[in-house]
């Protein structure tokens, strides 16, 4: 006896079909992994000439001389920590004061809703929009502000040389604009996640709003906000044109802030398209040092956001 | 109770009351204000940035700005025509490419491997390719595609740009897609296999169906984004003051002006002409990017009722 409804007898051709597909998916994901490894290993080949001239000194000199091909990206690499970190120093409270605000039932929805669509338009703005506001609204308008930095805290050496135009603090200022939305929208999320019978208990125990933000909210909601931060971190460290448009792009190495500098993706913005020979190895270099550093922040961030989740 | 009446009568705060001027409510208002001072400092640039683009743009649209070529060095008159086509063809490459990558991807990730090893290297892979900076691809692009000559011997290129383009759009796609697909309930699953569909049919007639929404709503935030990148498409796409000639095959071949690397090149010029068209053209990115934004939005409202 048999059971013809009980396993329909699938055609040759629909097995096919079915596997096909199957075995196309497959493919169709592997190519992420595939342009993952490619992009490294084509980095990494483009600098391996740049890496056995100049080895690990690469990192630490800042002379970048075409004429003798002379190449270190101490400059670049130096400029893209400051940039990336001291934006991230003025975009936390920013970001995660404007999270708060709108999450915590301080303000009608309506407005806080408002908002929030606003600091996601802000992320929507291209980076190269942001960078030609700054070059001709903000540096202007900042100038002043920069020139009385320089005139009153001129002997710290942060402050220098005095203000002309393009600098390192006009670019921390367009990257924490571009970093906040980021930031806001994480903790925002986080934030939203905290139970909220554990908020209702700290306010039952007689805790003020701040007593229980400070005390369990966001003790509750810290890995995910760290994490946010930690991407944007990644994101500022690999943000090109408005910083490109913005630095001044000098390779000159200066601990003043109001200086010229440069970060490795303005570099590599600026210098590609006439580069040859050398040049392009050395380039490649330190887009590779670009990608180790943008990488290892990124993987730590989700790192934390995995395994630091909330835990009530 | 004779207490609490007598306090109320004369008006004298108890303990419980709420005291004004105790420091830790002083504090809580300081801190709330804090907080509100912050979000007013994050959302005054979208309106500075926003306003200054509108007033500078917006008064120069008229109808040269979009069907004539940019003017050289020194004249006044111009448009941005070829830089809007270029935007347009480059974008469209990049779709056409990624679309079809990001979604089958995502199709793997929800309906045929949850939970195994391949799934969670996609799952990192995608999650570091995002990580990337845009100008990496393009370098990874230079390396590859324009230094070898790859695409029939030619060097820069619209195809190239577009290329570029795609893998920044890949992770966002593929994220969307699985998203889209988990939110599918399993039942459907079932009852469609339970008929005696094959997994094919299920995926494509039921499941693909269902999450349609949410999975266009990340392939327009996906276009909205890859239309304003300009770090990939400099030394890829590079620029051309010309028309691309979309009749014939060498058009995708060769160098193409995209909006956003002319606003790049047209703000270091230090030429009045060419700032304005710069500002013209920021209007037009901004407006376009807003409107996929705002697109994507209305997708998900429909989507939600």
């Amino acid at each position: 006896m048999d059971y013809p409804y009980l396993l329909r007898n699938r055609p040759r051709s629909e097995k096919l079909l079915d596997a096909g597909f199957k075995n196309l998916m497959v493919a169709l994901a592997s190519v992420v992994a595939l342009i993952l490894f490619a992009i490294l290993i084509v980095v990494f080949r483009g600098s391996l000439e740049s890496m056995g001239r100049y080895g690990l000194r690469f990192l630490t000199t800042s002379n970048w001389n075409p004429i003798d091909d002379e190449y270190g990206a101490g400059a670049a690499i130096y400029g893209t920590l400051v940039t990336s970190l001291l934006s991230l120093l003025i975009a936390i409270p920013l970001g995660v004061g404007t999270a708060i605000f709108i999450t915590q039932n301080i303000i009608p929805w309506r407005i806080r809703n408002l908002i929030g669509l606003m600091v996601e338009l802000l992320a929507a703005i291209p980076s190269v929009v942001l960078g030609l506001w700054s070059i001709f609204v903000m540096e202007p308008f900042i100038r002043p502000f920069l020139e009385f930095l320089h005139n009153y805290l001129g002997w710290i050496p942060l402050f220098s040389t005095p203000p002309m135009g393009p600098g390192t603090l006009p670019a921390v200022f367009i990257l924490v604009i571009m970093i906040l939305p980021i930031i806001t929208s994480i903790s925002r999320d986080s934030l939203d996640q905290v139970p909220e019978k554990l908020i209702q208990a700290a306010y039952g125990i007689g805790a003020t709003r701040w007593g229980a933000i400070m005390n369990v909210i966001l003790p509750g909601a810290i890995s995910g906000i760290v994490g946010g931060i930690m991407l944007a971190l990644g994101r500022a460290m690999g943000e090109t044109m408005a910083v490109t448009m913005i630095i001044g792009n000098s390779n000159n190495l200066s601990l003043s802030l109001l200086a010229p500098g440069n970060t490795i993706a303005a570099m590599l913005a600026n210098q590609f398209g006439e580069a040859d020979g050398p040049q392009v190895s050395s380039l490649m270099y330190a887009a590779f040092v670009l990608i180790i550093m943008t990488l290892s922040v990124n993987i730590f961030a989700q790192w934390l956001v995995k395994h630091l989740s909330f835990k009530y | 109770m004779i207490y609490f009446i007598f306090n109320q009568l004369t008006n004298k705060k108890t303990d419980l009351n709420y005291n004004p001027y105790l420091i830790r409510n002083i504090g809580n208002q300081i801190m709330t204000m804090l907080a509100g001072l912050f979000s007013v400092i994050a959302i005054l640039p979208l309106i500075l940035v926003l306003s200054y683009i509108l007033i500078k743009g917006s008064s120069q649209i008229s109808l040269s700005l979009f069907t004539e070529l940019p003017p050289s060095p020194g004249l006044e008159s111009g448009g941005i025509g070829n830089a809007l086509l270029g935007t347009f063809v480059v974008t469209t490459i990049a779709a056409f490419v990624s679309i079809p990558i990001g979604v089958g991807g995502g199709i793997f990730l929800a309906e045929y491997s949850k939970s195994g090893w391949f799934a969670k290297f996609i799952r990192f892979g995608t999650n570091a390719l995002s990580g990337i900076p845009s100008i990496i691809t393009g370098v990874f692009i230079y390396g590859t595609i324009v230094v070898n000559r790859l695409i029939f011997g030619h060097t820069y290129s619209a195809l190239a740009g577009g290329l570029a383009l795609s893998i920044l759009m890949l992770p966002t796609i593929i994220k969307t897609t699985d998203e889209g697909l988990k939110l599918v309930s399993d039942d459907l699953r079932r009852g469609a296999l339970g008929v005696g569909a094959s997994r094919f049919v299920t995926i494509v007639q039921i499941t693909l169906p269902m999450a349609l929404t949410p999975i266009t709503t990340g392939i327009v935030l996906a276009i909205a984004r890859a239309a304003g990148e300009t770090a990939p498409l400099i030394f890829t796409a590079l620029f051309s003051p010309y028309w691309p000639d979309l009749l014939s095959r060498d058009s995708i071949f060769s160098p193409i002006a995209t909006l956003s690397v002319l606003i790049h090149n047209f703000s270091i010029m230090p030429l009045k002409a060419q700032n304005e068209l710069a500002w013209a053209a920021s209007f037009i990115l901004v407006l376009l990017i807003f409107c996929l934004n705002l697109f994507s939005r209305l997708l998900v409202r429909i989507a939600s009722k």
